[in-house]
């Protein structure tokens, strides 16, 4: 692209219009990427990024507008076109083949063969040291993928975009899989591959990572651009509040906690997991009414297990679960709930709500056999809309009305539909799995504030998050669970995100001196 | 049932009876002659009529059977042997107690062939909810084990005297009347339609059932015990076959006769798919094709064709309501760009 002259953008957009059915999801949408710069797309959950990147990437074709690539209008009809014009694409669920080595899946469609028919397993691997001293990327060529932890996976995925010479990159929210460490090493190659020349466009909804890496920020909010701007010119709030279009609370303000006594004791427990390997090893835990205990972690270290065998859902190998001082180990779910467990479960759309349901009868899935909502086994749908209705008001769940399939709200919508559910049953405990996960900030933040206010009427909360913000700014005390153990528990107060997030991926807490 | 639902049979059975009228034109008869006669058979006059709807009683709960383990999400293809398994039981019961009064033998005779297709309903709900085995493959096997059970039963167990393998004629006492030319045991069959219908709607164990069959996961996750759904929606299921079983053998044919009831059972599948897994659209699908089983000898007498035209168009039915895009091409709705709404708008 030395022809070019330094004015024109390596990949454009213009005017992209982009409908599905009745709903707008790209509105005149312009972006223009440098060559060499970081540009951070910024947006809820349904802004329109992903819309536009898939029509960036050829995998949707705009109604109206053209795309331009180094200057030149490009018809990008499928993901080869886009490929062949330099353009790579770092999806947010990897098209890895895990059973294929590094070299392998780097190459793949593209194979390097020793006189047309061979694979040539050498070239294929030299290529991917190659590539992988230029631009800082190192990874064994040999190494089976599913062996890979995620990080060093979605490295594979950029060497495979830029094994075809993508000048242009695309990452679709690549941070959400990442630990806080494999995030700053993510951060540092994007930083490196842009120095090379490479355009970046990096999708986020995480307003810390736009300020520290991006060069440029264009921030869209439903379906349109509302903004452009640069980290040097604003802030987290003032991000906030262009996505949002009103201003954030970004940090929950919350008094500290006054515990009671002790409502959750989790005495050494262990558990498997669907494999049968143990997930769960030994762990204990309290929660105390009035308190939140934060459980940060990296995925796969036993929450999803340990979240399980507390709620009923999972049979415990050996150890305690007590309630209020009553043994519930072995019990129902039904019977754990009864007592006055409620759980907002980590996968709301599987897990959580029956999406085929209306918001009202997904507002009861736990209570729907109980009065007032029942009588002698015959519902009283009566009763049942007139409690979804006043859930609906006083959580401020957006849906046309209470009869509406759950699956037709939002992400953030659905999820205030769960905590409507689970808070308003008058629970003792809540158990809180990645509460937060994909929904957009106003939804975040009201469920923040909903755990807090919960907290401070006497409700005890386990909550277990990937997200160490969340951890951080909502728990009064915060464990770290690593290899299903919990490995250290402290007041919040007592540990910064540095320590926490070493503590995540090496399980271990000594301070290393450095 | 919305509009736009119910449109998708009707279209799929006009388009079948055109096909249909193709077929028979293209071997050498009338269509117009042959549907005339198809529709004179099964509903000009009230023995037609009645004949129908004797056709269609069985249809009627072997379609229920099928479509309510399907709000649970099971897939109940062994109508056949609980229905067979219902049949016999109730002949039993019909000629094997005597002096009672009707009022109670009749009911008896039902109810005790239903509690045996419940039975029989149950085992791969337990099979399934205790050792994960599925249901597709468990009620297959009953099938072959019910007929050879039944067929075992009526050939050596409570065999009639005489060449013909069946059981003896139930005693009157036994007999669900007539009304008129109408069976009596159509209306149980509507009144277990309207009873499926509601128990769904409007009771607990009904929220139970379609949570566990939309959703078993987080049906599970809200305290619904799945097993306990399983067995219990798979024995209800085999309840309405067997009870269908025991209609036909106390209302129609007077005692068991093996093979008598071959197909009926898979009928049902037909049926629950044409009225689309609901239970009041079982009625009108079943009188459908109890209309075409009725009218067919009717269409062969006086058009010349064969009645297994009527199998064809019922199989062709069957095609495009399992294919409904064809349907939905003729409605000129655009299914995939809904599709993409739904699935992948939004970032």
């Amino acid at each position: 692209m030395s022809q070019v002259s330094e004015a024109t953008p390596a990949l454009e957009a213009i005017g992209i219009h982009k409908r599905f059915g009745g709903v707008v999801a790209n509105d005149d949408v312009n972006l223009r990427v440098e060559k060499g710069r970081i540009h951070a797309l910024l947006g809820e959950n349904g802004a329109g990024k992903s819309t536009l990147v898939n029509i960036l990437f050829g995998l949707y074709r705009a109604d109206r507008g053209e795309v331009r690539v180094a200057g030149e209008v490009v018809n990008l009809g499928r993901p080869r076109d886009a490929i062949d014009r330099g353009i790579g694409m770092v999806h947010q669920h990897f098209q890895l083949v895990p059973v294929l080595t590094v070299a392998e899946n780097v190459v793949l469609g593209d194979e390097p063969s020793r006189s047309h028919t061979m694979f040539d397993f050498g070239a294929a691997r030299r290529a991917v040291q190659e590539l992988g001293e230029r631009y800082g990327l190192e990874v064994d060529p040999e190494a089976v993928v599913e062996d890979l932890p995620v990080g060093t996976q979605q490295r594979v995925e950029i060497l495979r975009s830029l094994y075809r010479r993508a000048d242009v990159l695309i990452l679709d929210e690549p941070t959400a899989v990442l630990t806080p460490q494999e995030t700053d090493q993510l951060l540092e190659v994007l930083r490196g591959l842009a120095d090379q020349g490479v355009a970046i466009v990096f999708i986020t909804h995480k307003l810390r990572e736009v300020l520290a890496i991006a060069d440029e920020v264009t921030v869209m909010r439903d379906g349109r651009v509302v903004g452009s701007t640069t980290p040097g010119e604003t802030d987290e709030a003032g991000l906030a509040e262009m996505m949002v279009g009103r201003s954030v609370v970004l940090r929950v303000s919350k008094t500290p906690a006054s515990p009671a006594a002790t409502v959750l004791r989790v005495n050494d427990l262990c558990v498997d997991d669907d494999r049968g390997l143990r997930a769960v090893n030994e762990l204990s835990l309290e929660v105390r009414a009035g308190e939140i205990l934060g459980v940060a972690g990296v995925e796969g270290n036993g929450q999803r297990e340990l979240v399980e065998a507390v709620t009923g859902l999972r049979s415990v190998v050996s150890g305690i679960v007590e309630m209020d001082g009553h043994n519930i180990t072995g019990l129902s779910p039904r019977q754990i709930s009864e007592l006055g467990m409620a759980h907002i479960p980590e996968n709301r759309e599987k897990h959580g709500l029956v999406g085929a349901h209306s918001v009202a009868d997904n507002l009861v899935l736990n209570q729907y056999y109980r009065a007032p909502f029942a009588r002698r086994g015959f519902r009283r749908m009566d009763t049942v809309t007139e409690h979804s209705r006043s859930l609906v008001a006083d959580y401020d769940i957006r849906t046309p009305d209470v009869f509406t399939p759950a699956r037709a709200l939002s992400g953030g919508n659905k999820q205030k539909t769960i905590a409507a559910r689970e808070f308003s049953q008058g629970a003792r405990l809540l158990v809180a799995a990645q509460p937060t996960r994909g929904i957009d900030v106003g939804s975040i933040e009201f469920v923040h504030q909903q755990l807090i206010d919960q907290r401070d009427r006497g409700l005890a909360v386990l909550l277990i998050s990937a997200e160490l913000d969340e951890i951080l700014s909502l728990s009064d005390r915060i464990g770290v669970i690593y290899g299903g153990r919990l490995v250290v528990v402290a007041d919040a107060s007592d540990l910064d995100r540095i320590r926490i997030g070493r503590i995540m991926t090496t399980g271990s807490h000594d301070t290393p001196a450095t | 049932m919305n509009i736009r639902s119910a449109l998708v049979p009707v279209l799929a059975v006009a388009l079948a009876i055109a096909v249909g009228a193709v077929i028979i034109a293209l071997s050498g008869s009338s269509p117009v002659d042959a549907y005339r006669a198809l529709i004179e058979g099964s509903l000009s006059d009230p023995k037609s009529i009645g004949r129908t709807l004797e056709k269609a009683t069985p249809l009627v709960m072997g379609g229920l059977a099928v479509a309510f383990a399907f709000k649970a999400g099971l897939f109940n293809i062994g109508g056949q042997g609980q229905l067979v398994v219902g049949a016999i039981i109730a002949g039993a019961v019909g000629y094997g107690i005597s002096d009672l009064p009707w009022i109670i033998h009749a009911p008896l005779a039902l109810l005790v062939g239903a509690l045996a297709g419940a039975a029989w309903g149950a085992i791969p709900g337990v099979l399934k909810a205790t050792r994960g085995a599925h249901e597709v493959i468990t009620t297959i096997m009953l099938n072959f084990v019910a007929l050879n059970l039944t067929d075992w039963l009526a050939s050596k167990v409570w065999r009639e005297p005489g060449v013909i393998v069946r059981t003896p004629r139930i005693e009157p006492s036994a007999e669900i009347p007539r009304w008129g030319e109408i069976p009596t045991g159509f209306f149980l069959a509507v009144v277990a339609a309207l009873a499926c219908w509601y128990l769904l709607r409007g009771t607990t164990f009904g929220f139970e059932i379609q949570s566990v069959g939309l959703n078993a996961d987080a049906a599970r996750y809200a305290g619904i015990s799945v097993r306990r759904i399983f067995v219990t929606t798979m024995a209800i299921s085999g309840m309405l076959a067997g009870l269908g079983g025991a209609i036909e053998t106390n209302g129609i044919v007077g005692r068991y006769e093996p093979g008598f009831n071959a197909g009926l059972g898979f009928e049902g599948i037909t049926i629950a798919l044409l009225a689309r897994t609901h239970p009041l659209g079982v009625i009108p699908a079943a009188i459908l094709i109890g209309a075409m089983q009725a009218g067919g000898s009717m269409m062969q007498f006086k058009a010349d064709v064969q009645p297994e035209i009527t199998k064809i168009i019922q199989a062709l039915i069957l095609v495009f309501v399992a294919t409904p895009i064809i349907v939905r091409w003729l409605l000129n709705k655009r299914e995939a760009d809904e599709l993409s709404v739904s699935s992948t708008w939004g970032s």
